[in-house]
């Protein structure tokens, strides 16, 4: 099982959740969330009083899936989260050790 | 032949009797004079008013502070209501309006002693004493209330109200009795229609005052103090715009010609502020941002108000015009070339503003519409009247803020502390916050 985090823009939000769910991926967990990577931050402008904003807005999606369809998943993110622009985001991949559904006490692959 | 010289008997008598009773009772003459559409139009104006300060200025104010900071900036406009109201109950309203000496008014009609369902004030004979009372009421109010932009973000709660009571009492009572009430101010001829000096310029230079004395806001100049919503600043121009009408119109003291006149002038001149701080800002910084045209709005509101009651419609547009460019050079380079941390710019947009209109409002007077000319009409006399009621008018604010705040803050320490300040007012003074 695997532990698929993305950073993406907030606007490519939908494109994302349906192809994910095209190729099966039927759960996901999304945060509001800001940061800055190489894109930086802009310049706002108050009546004259400039302040220089260095976390922008960017939604984070978490997805659990099994270890083959890991790759698959990050090819569709990264697929439909792209605008060829800096700051896209990015995606990191980590190993899950142990899952358990809440409800039903199904564990690991049962419970995703 | 004795019909007729009967029926003189009879006119001559009643003549008389109408002599004796006017004489023995002259508060009765006057219940006459109150007028329906007049008394209608008051009562509205008066409502929109005090729309003005909760929630318009309330809103417009709150929304360009930092999120830990809302319910502060509001609760100051909301303390201003209340407190001021009473106090203009108990005395304001006698000291500025009842008496014509040139200082200041009488006690005659404290606590509204003497005050009839069937009084007028000699200011407004067409409406009742007492709706003439809630009018000028409103406009303490929203004085009171404008300061405190200025300090913003760093005003211990219980100084504020200390400092208001003052302010109201030795900044904004003489002022207005000077100017509306019959002192020297009115005497000399200075031409305020709805609150150039008494509420603008007075509010904008108590303002600058206060914020200089306070001290700058932690983290100004180096750290993002961006507004938390315009979009309740946006809500809150716009009550302020609409409640303008009354504010202006209703300073005609009737519903007549010279009130629509007013409202005129004053959209025009909103309209044009907007535009032009909007076109400015579009020139030099490539964007023209929603901040910037609502302070034009509120900036054209502010400069026409002297002068509107006194001047053509078009007026209003070349006076919006000159609030928006004079406004923003205000608000941008003056702030910072002084380096004075106005948090909402109460000088640089109502300070500013107030006392370019007034002076503009000698300009542009026209006879036909105020009964007074001005420069344009060949009296560049007016001129200098106006210019000796912005003088007076900012010693006067400038020195007894100054003198307040100085004494309020032997009673009680103005600034919250370093960590309050950080934490924010809502939680530090009020023990609330948004979440």
């Amino acid at each position: 099982m695997k532990l698929v985090v993305a950073i993406i823009k907030p606007f490519k939000l939908d494109e994302v959740r349906q192809a994910l769910t095209a190729i099966g991926v039927h759960g996901m967990t999304v945060t509001e969330v800001k940061g800055y990577g190489r894109q930086k931050g802009h310049t706002e402008i108050y009546r004259g009083a400039e302040y220089v904003v260095n976390f922008l807005p960017k939604l984070r999606i978490e997805i659990a899936v099994a270890s083959d369809v890991a790759d698959k998943a990050v090819e569709v993110i990264t697929a439909n989260a792209r605008t060829g622009q800096i700051g896209d985001g990015k995606i990191f991949v980590t190993p899950i050790d142990h899952a358990l559904r809440i409800r039903t006490g199904e564990t690991d692959s049962d419970a995703l | 032949m004795g019909a007729p010289s009967y029926r003189a008997a009879e006119n001559a008598a009643l003549i008389a009797l109408a002599a004796i009773f006017a004489l023995t009772t002259p508060a009765r003459a006057e219940t006459s004079t109150i007028n329906a559409a007049d008394t209608a139009w008051m009562i509205v104006a008066t409502a929109l008013v005090l729309m003005m300060t909760i929630p318009g200025l309330a809103l417009f104010y709150s929304g360009m502070v930092r999120k830990k900071n809302v319910l502060a900036t509001m609760a100051q406009s909301l303390s201003a209501v209340a407190l001021i109201s009473i106090l203009w109950v108990a005395f304001g309203y006698s000291l500025a309006f009842v008496g014509d000496g040139a200082w200041i008014g009488t006690l005659d009609r404290w606590f509204l002693i003497g005050m009839t369902m069937e009084s007028v004030n000699p200011a407004a004979k067409t409406i009742p004493e007492a709706l003439f009372m809630l009018y000028q009421m409103t406009f303490a109010i929203i004085t009171v209330a404008l300061v405190a932009g200025a300090v913003a973000d760093r005003m211990r709660f219980s100084a504020y109200l200390l400092f208001s009571v003052g302010w109201f009492m030795f900044v904004y009572v003489p002022l207005a009795h000077w100017v509306w009430g019959g002192g020297f101010l009115a005497t000399m001829g200075v031409l305020d229609f709805a609150g150039g000096l008494v509420v603008h310029l007075s509010a904008g230079i108590g303002g600058l005052v206060a914020a200089t004395v306070m001290g700058r806001r932690h983290g100004y100049g180096s750290e993002n103090l961006a507004p938390f919503d315009l979009s309740l600043a946006v809500i809150g121009t716009g009550l302020l715009w609409v409640g303008w009408f009354g504010f202006n119109g209703g300073s005609a003291l009737a519903a007549n010609s010279r009130a629509v006149m007013a409202i005129t002038a004053t959209h025009l001149a909103a309209c044009a502020g907007a535009l032009t701080w909007a076109a400015i800002e579009w020139a030099t910084r490539r964007k023209p941002s929603v901040l910037g045209m609502i302070s034009g709005a509120v900036a054209g509101l502010g400069t026409i108000t002297p002068a509107s009651g006194y001047v053509a419609p078009w007026h209003g547009v070349a006076i919006g015009v000159i609030a928006g460019t004079l406004c923003f050079w205000a608000c941008t380079w003056l702030k910072q070339r002084f380096k004075y941390d106005d948090s909402l710019d109460v000088f640089g947009v109502h300070g500013v503003g107030g006392l370019t209109g007034t002076l503009l409002a000698g300009v542009f007077a026209v006879n036909a519409i105020g009964g007074t000319a001005g420069l344009i009409e060949g009296n560049p006399q007016q001129v200098l009247i106006q210019l000796y009621g912005v003088v007076a008018t900012l010693v006067w604010s400038g020195g007894i803020t100054f003198v307040l705040l100085k004494l309020v803050g032997v009673f009680a320490p103005l600034r919250v502390s370093l960590q309050q300040e950080l934490e924010g007012l809502d939680i530090s003074q009020h023990g609330e916050a948004l979440q």
